[in-house]
């Protein structure tokens, strides 16, 4: 029994690290990756490194891009996720997409992080980054980040806001609004 | 009259901290590579007052703002007793100063911390900043967060703020450890190479 439950955590394993290198072919598919977290119980989680993670932060397609960091461990991260889920559904028409980037550990993407997504059914696009270089990417999202989560960036084209705090719904709105 | 003053006690108190917590919204405030960081008195886990000037030997001080909450502070912490074993004989004890309020966070309370002391074996001050006016003073804006001073004739200047290491995950693939590189340096006499780096850590709870 103990065996299975290793071979299984290995196989995870591996089928994650096969994931973090072949995240390139999916990217464009997540419509398909939504579908896929409704009907199977695993979800798919897109992981990446800075340098795959970093033309989320560089999409010049006239669309305002909501992109917030977050962990499930982080007690006020959790309390606004609503709020960006609300934004993402409610301005879908709008041209408004919120990507939700976890920095959960990845030890527990399976245990912690996927479980959550499920329960809470979070809509949002969310995705994995995973490198421990943080003082190389950290200034890269934005030089004023300290580093503490959770944080959001606000961009459209050429024109973003970094924001090193908490939203409310309104506040979150309003600053969507100023794009 | 005694509810009445306790009340109005409570009262005042949740006014300084919230007057606190709005002046406080404005990034960017805090200590800069360079400043001289006051010396404060805080309360440690044995209920003594702890201040910097308590250890007449020290060459100078390894503050970190860290917590029991947090799951990043709580992956440095065998870290932060490696340093104290490494540097306290060589004059740099750390000192460990608990920033979040323990309303919000129940789980950093004094009885959690002195908990979380006695089962890691903390070997150095874990203090707590009540009525929270010292983090900001250092201009911590998360658990966990470094700050190397250095003891000089004019007081105590900050010489490097931010990351311990560039791993968190995994203490024995970290390349380049920032704060003993910075103890190092001061201790050999040298500047600070890398004075500032960044690392993901949890919000201080306001």
């Amino acid at each position: 029994m103990k065996l299975n439950v290793l071979i299984i955590a290995i196989l995870l394993t591996v089928g994650c690290s096969n994931k973090k290198k072949s995240t390139d072919v999916s990217i464009e598919t997540s419509a398909e990756i939504i579908k896929e977290h409704t009907l199977k119980s695993d979800i798919e989680l897109e992981i990446y490194d800075f340098e795959g993670f970093e033309k989320f932060l560089n999409k010049k397609d006239d669309k305002i891009y909501v992109i917030n960091f977050w962990a499930t461990w982080c007690a006020p991260c959790v309390k606004e996720l609503p709020y960006f889920e609300k934004l993402n559904s409610e301005y879908e028409e709008k041209n408004v997409e919120v990507i939700l980037v976890s920095l959960d550990f990845p030890h527990l993407y399976d245990s912690k992080l996927k479980p959550f997504i499920e329960k809470k059914k979070l809509k949002s696009k969310v995705i994995a980054l995973d490198d421990v270089d943080m003082n190389t990417w950290i200034p890269k999202v934005d030089e004023s980040w300290s580093g503490s989560l959770p944080a959001t960036i606000i961009y459209k084209n050429d024109n973003s806001k970094f924001f090193e705090q908490s939203f409310t719904y309104e506040e979150l709105e309003k600053e969507v609004k100023q794009f | 009259m005694k509810k009445t003053i306790k009340f109005l006690s409570v009262a005042i108190v949740v006014l300084c901290v919230s007057a606190f917590t709005i002046n406080n919204s404005e990034k960017g405030d805090g200590y800069k590579i360079g400043d001289i960081a006051e010396d404060f008195s805080l309360k440690n886990i044995d209920g003594k007052m702890v201040s910097l000037a308590d250890y007449k030997d020290a060459k100078g001080y390894i503050v970190t703002f860290t917590c029991n909450t947090c799951p990043y502070a709580v992956m440095y912490e065998d870290r932060i007793i490696d340093l104290n074993n490494k540097y306290a004989d060589k004059g740099y004890p750390v000192i460990a100063i608990m920033p979040n309020n323990t309303d919000v966070k129940p789980g950093d309370n004094l009885a959690a911390m002195k908990q979380r002391a006695e089962d890691k074996g903390f070997n150095f001050p874990y203090l707590i900043d009540e009525g929270q006016k010292v983090y900001p003073k250092f201009g911590a804006t998360k658990t966990p967060h470094m700050f190397v001073l250095q003891k000089t004739k004019n007081g105590n200047v900050v010489k490097y703020i931010g990351a311990i290491d560039d791993n968190y995950k995994d203490p024995s693939a970290v390349t380049t450890k920032y704060v003993e590189e910075a103890v190092d340096a001061l201790l050999d006499g040298k500047e600070v190479k890398e004075t500032e780096t960044k690392a993901i850590g949890c919000s201080i709870k306001v």
